[in-house]
């Protein structure tokens, strides 16, 4: 067994940025496991633009958003090792690995952060009934495929759900020659970006159907032959009189993210049933002490910019515990009503030393002219207008040190919606 | 004529409301930046889009590099800048913002790495 102060687990924007931070923060002594040969995670396969805009102030692609930060970690000479999966976390932080070069080591960290990203919902998440066939694909894993490996996973292809990647992988299917014929999206809204739903689907006239559903799929030979989709009603039952049949040899999920917390379990963090990920306190910290979480394993993000402002902010945290150890002892708890989904950090130490401190967070239906407000004990201490929320966009309050002041002396903080149209 | 736009210049998505009944004096509202202005005006004179592929690599330690338009080419000649990369051969070391391809379909924008690629 080797002794490190801080392991991180995984090499994606989440784990470049807390190595950086934690490194900038006085905590040398790091090293970053990343299971797959590259660093950078699901980056590298998002080679499409848009990535940025908030850290950097210019559009990048997912591939050179990953080398920026990349390159922070070449220039600190913070050590990161490649293909090696971690297998354990135990609850007294000794991180369990393997690798082809390595063999099976054991590490034990005074912190870890997990930044294990997320896994997208497979088919067996979502139970489609109809064949098992060849040419059913997760949309990533056809990202994974077209942009990676250049390889065509079909030519004629249906898309439920319209999350970004779907989007995404409309558009890039097009490009390769594939015909995309709808995008089938069960909710009356997509949980996609706009832009994504202009520039990929618009642009190139592929339909896209709220409030329907995959019903079947048929197979000839083995392989996907066609689809069934049907209308859904208001309880998101299909309405099977609305059932019509689309041919096409490749069926793509784009059905949901859900964070990546096997290992958390493995360490015994409490989980947040509403996210999939940990509950953390403002320090991203989770119920086990010294273990910590961001980016997408704690909650999915759509901008990789918070990500990295995130994790910049849990790298900063698990060094700073190195150095100073445990102080908390009570906490403000927060959480999200009427229409609010979900708050993280979910708690607020009352002897916090941040100043600034960001609450994210996800509504549970789309409004229009809705006010999103921060009540300390039921009185309101900030609030942001918003013309439009939706539950496919984070959406951030920042408490300035005020207001944090105001919070450690509160015993409750609760983030809602008032006013609005549905 | 009254037109309605999702700008698509960040993820933001801001719903623009495009006046173009006289071309010489657009109104945009609904933008919240001023790049959202300049997306409308450009979307109802001459729409314009980024293309991003990827490419085969050769002696790289990656099979392929991805690849952008250095700048966003007019939207209708996004499936002959297309049919140019797929002809792009790269060959390692390659690293971002190389050019791989000059003035793609008369643009005189250049198809540029995304990625690097070091040589084996």
């Amino acid at each position: 067994m080797t002794y490190r102060d801080i392991v991180i687990v995984g090499g994606g924007p989440a784990g470049l940025a807390a190595a950086t931070a934690a490194y900038d923060a006085g905590s040398t002594d790091i090293v970053v496991l990343e299971r797959e040969e590259n660093l950078g995670g699901i980056l590298n396969q998002c080679i499409h633009n848009g990535f940025g805009l908030h850290t950097f102030k210019e559009e990048l692609t997912g591939p050179e958003y990953a080398a920026r930060f990349e390159q922070l970690v070449y220039d600190r000479g913070i050590e990161y090792r490649l293909g090696s999966t971690v297998i354990n976390v135990s609850d007294d932080k000794v991180v369990t690995y393997v690798s082809e070069k390595d063999g099976l080591q054991k590490i034990k960290a005074k912190a870890v952060v997990l930044t294990c990203g997320c896994r997208e919902r497979p088919r067996g998440g979502i139970n489609i009934a109809g064949a098992r066939a060849a040419g059913i694909f997760s949309a990533g894993t056809a990202q994974k495929l077209v942009n990676i490996d250049g390889l065509m996973p079909g030519r004629e292809v249906v898309i439920l759900g319209s999350g970004d990647i779907g989007l995404i992988m409309a558009r890039r299917m097009t490009f390769e020659g594939a015909k995309v014929k709808a995008v089938v999206e069960l909710m009356p809204y997509s949980s996609g970006l706009n832009r994504n739903i202009v520039q990929c689907l618009n642009d190139f006239d592929i339909p896209l159907l709220f409030s329907h559903t995959v019903v079947d799929i048929k197979a000839t030979n083995g392989r996907v032959s066609s689809v069934v989709i049907a209308q859904v009603d208001e309880k998101l039952q299909p309405i099977m009189s609305t059932a019509q049949e689309i041919p096409c040899d490749t069926l793509l999920l784009s059905v949901g993210l859900l964070p990546e917390n096997e290992l958390a379990g493995y360490a015994g963090v409490q989980l947040s049933p509403v996210t999939n990920g940990a509950i953390v306190d403002d320090q991203m910290m989770t119920s086990v002490e010294g273990i910590f979480e961001c980016g997408n394993v704690l909650h999915v993000h759509d901008l990789v910019d918070y990500v990295s402002e995130e994790s910049t902010h849990a790298g900063k945290c698990a060094a700073a515990y190195v150095q100073n150890g445990m102080t908390a002892t009570e906490y403000v708890p927060t959480c999200g009503t009427n229409g609010v989904r979900y708050v993280v950090p979910q708690k607020i130490r009352k002897d916090t030393n941040y100043e600034q401190i960001s609450l994210r967070m996800r509504v549970a239906n789309a409004f229009r002219n809705v006010e999103l407000a921060v009540l300390l004990d039921g009185e309101k201490i900030v609030s942001r207008k918003r013309p439009i929320v939706t539950p496919g966009e984070m959406e951030t309050v920042v408490l300035n040190s005020e207001m944090v002041e105001r919070v450690k002396h509160g015993s409750k903080l609760e983030v809602t919606l008032l006013g609005g149209t549905k | 004529m009254s037109k309605q736009f999702i700008c698509i210049n960040c993820p933001l998505g801001c719903h623009l409301e495009v006046d173009d009944s006289n071309l010489d004096d657009i109104k945009v509202s609904g933008n919240t930046c001023p790049r959202g202005k300049i997306y409308a005006v450009s979307e109802v004179t001459a729409p314009k889009r980024m293309v991003t592929d990827s490419v085969p690599v050769e002696d790289g330690d990656v099979l392929r590099v991805s690849v952008k338009t250095a700048s966003p080419i007019p939207k209708e000649k996004i499936f002959d800048c297309i049919e140019v990369i797929r002809t792009v051969r790269a060959h390692a070391p390659v690293n971002i913002g190389d050019v791989l391809y000059s003035n793609v379909c008369d643009t005189g924008v250049d198809i540029v790495a995304t990625r690097n690629a070091k040589r084996i």
